[in-house]
């Protein structure tokens, strides 16, 4: 009897562990920032792996690092990553050197229709070249620069007595760049609560991508063009255009009224520690963040509210946000395409937005309650509609080391004046384009 | 009996030697066998150091990019050196690191010597304390660079505190300024490696002889002249080697500065080793950055020899 009840556990046993292996084979790696909306896609993932039997293995890097570890992971065709939400800027690079897989043929086949999502994050997430129909990501975190600020701060009826007497328009959302400024002097170095505390928090980091990206919140609101319209690749009046060079300076202005000291290398982790400790008044930050800041025990609540880019001479917000893709180097692309055909649904992407990720599915952005969903999300549509994203080249990293130093040297270092960063960012650019062939 | 149990020895060696090896070994002159045995270093030494060295240098003058193996590799002589030796950010590169190497290098000098001479008093806790004073050497630099990032931090950190306890200034934003950065960098390095060359002069001062400073006693030497004639000539040597290691050590410098200001603001603090990096492996100038690494090469290459010669001298 012992015997006979023994050996039926070592059948179960060996029955578990078979099924197990068999499960074990049916994985998938899923490759992104460390972010709040990964947490949210993990808990997504769960679905897929509860109706698909693919159990979802994520590697999520910092978002100092992210760049640097994925691309270096991409070039080397190493096989990490199944499935990669990679930067708009790299679509360029990754399509034109084989790194992800183009996936019209793929979204034909399973009517996967591009039409269903929003029109900017198709034409920045997943075409290459730009605005072709050629599609080698999904749109998967539509993504824009916002602003967050202290709604409670701004609702004290002393503070808004005095702010109005001092700038002779309302302590409110501003409506411009200039507005804005005199937000953030009014606030710097002002004692609230007993403590002391500052304007706010803009993008200055220096080592990625942080500088460029803030920078050019104030750039594309005062009309930057990155090249002439009907000449691709000339630059020389529009990089370095009377408006650019204006921006630029007044993004240095809000550096030097309005930050926090030590504010000199800050990225999104930066403002949301500045912010979240009621160290300043506002912050400059991706929308992704806002759900986090909306439910925060110290910051979340009625104490805050979010505001669009501020428009200068037009309306225009930086583009984030990412698109996911099929790496080629996968022994799993099948499965890989799977992911994508299950995150495509609109059910699934309806809770994408409703755990926190930015769905850029018009099945949730066009419902006519969406604006209501969450105390960000109308502004959200606002910056969608004028989204502008920084080069997406395939030698993007290139272009973008280079403006980092050209505006860090100007913006934080206080190194020259701001028209001769532009130009001899141009003298960059040009020889990045004359050594790619471009010029 | 001990030769037996030799023959025996030889014998069984000699027959767990299998014969065709045994004959072809047999036939080998020494210097064939001394090359046998160091040939596997030498294969070893070919391939991670010199092999590299020869590529690099024969990429230096093509337009090679790692990240783009399908495309030609173009031979564009020696544009990638004109570009690099024309160019004013490469020499403000140049400069920072300079910069950097000569101000730690000689503050280190000082005050390593001066804790060398310290601590040979031979004082009661000397032990004690020469443990202490060499803990920072031990870290590891990415973590000395992450804490002491803290410990700059204006508002909370506490040497803007200790600074403001001496003089009320304000915040003291030492990474973000483009005056302050480079130094907050060369203190760093400072406090991180001033052990080393208090360790090397220490050792120095502990090989002078006594006889010496005993005759210095009887010709009436004051301290300064017995300083000067008896222990600077004799730990110079010792300080010098010190100088060298740590020079060529910073000359390349990357990870600690890499923590602790990311080359900021700007491109202030940003050294030659960290700028070479940016261009390898995040603007994948292969080429481009194959020349820069042969310059800084034989920029250390030819300092180090000048000074070895030198140092030689002093020994002499």
């Amino acid at each position: 009897m012992r015997t006979w009840k023994a050996c039926l556990a070592a059948a179960a046993v060996s029955l578990v562990a078979a099924t197990g292996a068999q499960a074990q084979e049916k994985q998938l790696t899923l490759c992104w920032a460390a972010w709040d909306p990964a947490n949210a896609l993990a808990e997504l993932g769960k679905d897929f792996t509860a109706e698909s039997g693919i159990k979802m293995n994520y590697e999520f890097v910092p978002w100092t690092n992210f760049a640097d570890r994925f691309i270096n992971e991409l070039n080397s065709g190493g096989k990490l990553c199944d499935l990669l939400i990679g930067d708009s800027q790299w679509i360029g690079g990754s399509a034109t050197y084989g790194h992800y897989i183009k996936l019209n043929d793929f979204f034909d086949k399973e009517g996967i229709s591009m039409d269903d999502f929003a029109p900017a994050t198709v034409y920045a997430y997943s075409t290459w070249p730009k605005g072709t129909p050629n599609y080698w990501a999904l749109p998967a975190m539509g993504d824009a620069l916002g602003w967050i600020y202290r709604k409670d701060w701004f609702a004290r009826p002393e503070l808004r007595t005095e702010f109005k007497a001092k700038y002779g328009h309302d302590l409110g959302v501003p409506e411009n760049w200039i507005q804005l400024k005199h937000i953030g002097e009014f606030f710097q170095g002002r004692e609230i609560d007993g403590k002391k505390v500052y304007g706010m928090g803009i993008y200055t980091e220096r080592g990625s991508e942080g500088i460029t990206m803030g920078v050019t919140a104030a750039m594309y609101a005062w009309g930057f063009q990155y090249e002439d319209p009907n000449k691709p690749y000339s630059m020389e009046g529009y990089v370095n255009s009377p408006d650019a060079v204006e921006a630029l300076e007044f993004y240095k202005s809000l550096y030097e009224c309005c930050t926090p000291p030590g504010h000199s290398d800050a990225y999104m982790v930066a403002n949301l520690d500045a912010y979240k400790s009621g160290q300043v008044a506002m912050q400059m930050n991706w929308f992704a963040f806002m759900p986090g800041i909306a439910k925060d025990e110290d910051v979340g609540g009625d104490k805050s509210g979010f505001f669009v880019n501020p428009a200068q001479k037009v309306a225009a917000s930086t583009l984030g946000g990412q698109g996911i893709s099929v790496v080629s180097y996968s022994d799993k692309k099948d499965l890989a395409l799977e992911y994508i055909k299950w995150f495509a649904q609109d059910h699934v992407q309806k809770k994408w937005w409703a755990l926190g990720g930015y769905s850029a599915s018009k099945a949730v952005l066009d419902d006519p309650n969406f604006p209501n969903t969450a105390p960000f999300a109308a502004d959200f549509l606002k910056a969608m509609d004028g989204v502008k994203d920084f080069w997406q080249e395939p030698t993007y990293a290139e272009l973008l080391q280079s403006m980092q130093k050209r505006v860090h040297d100007f913006v934080v270092a206080d190194k020259g004046t701001a028209k001769e960063a532009l130009d001899k960012m141009i003298v960059d650019w040009t020889e990045v384009f004359q050594d790619d062939g471009k010029l | 009996m001990t030769d037996r149990a030799a023959i025996s020895i030889a014998d069984r060696a000699a027959t767990a030697t299998p014969a065709q090896l045994a004959r072809r070994v047999r036939g080998l002159s020494d210097r064939a066998i001394a090359w046998l045995f160091i040939a596997p270093t030498i294969v070893l030494l070919l391939a991670i150091n010199i092999f590299p060295l020869i590529w690099t240098v024969y990429l230096s003058f093509t337009n090679y990019r790692a990240n783009r193996p399908g495309r030609a590799v173009d031979w564009v002589g020696t544009r990638n050196y004109e570009r690099l030796l024309g160019s004013e950010d490469v020499w403000g590169y140049l400069q920072a690191t300079a910069h950097f190497v000569s101000w730690t290098m000689s503050i280190q000098v000082v005050l390593g010597l001066g804790l060398a001479l310290l601590i040979n008093k031979n004082f009661k806790g000397a032990g004690f304390w020469t443990t202490i004073i060499l803990i920072p050497m031990m870290l590891s630099p990415a973590v000395v660079g992450t804490f002491w990032t803290y410990l700059y931090q204006p508002q909370t950190g506490i040497f803007s505190y200790i600074i403001n306890a001496f003089a009320d200034v304000g915040p003291v934003d030492m990474i973000g300024s483009p005056t302050l950065a480079p130094w907050s960098i060369i203190i760093v390095d400072t406090w991180m490696w001033t052990p080393y060359i208090m360790l090397l002069s220490l050792a120095g001062l502990r090989s002078i002889p006594d006889y010496l400073y005993e005759a210095a006693e009887i010709d009436r030497a004051n301290a300064w002249q017995k300083f000067w004639y008896i222990t600077l000539p004799r730990v110079l040597p010792f300080l010098m080697l010190a100088v060298l290691f740590r020079g060529i050590e910073n000359f390349k410098m990357f990870d600690l500065v890499v923590e602790l200001t990311s080359g900021g603001p700007g491109s202030i603090t940003e050294l030659a080793s960290i700028n070479l990096k940016r261009e390898a492996f995040e603007k994948w100038r292969t080429g481009y950055s194959s020349a820069f690494a042969v310059i800084l090469f034989v920029t250390v290459f030819g300092l180090g020899n000048i000074y070895v010669k030198a140092l030689n001298r002093v020994k002499q």
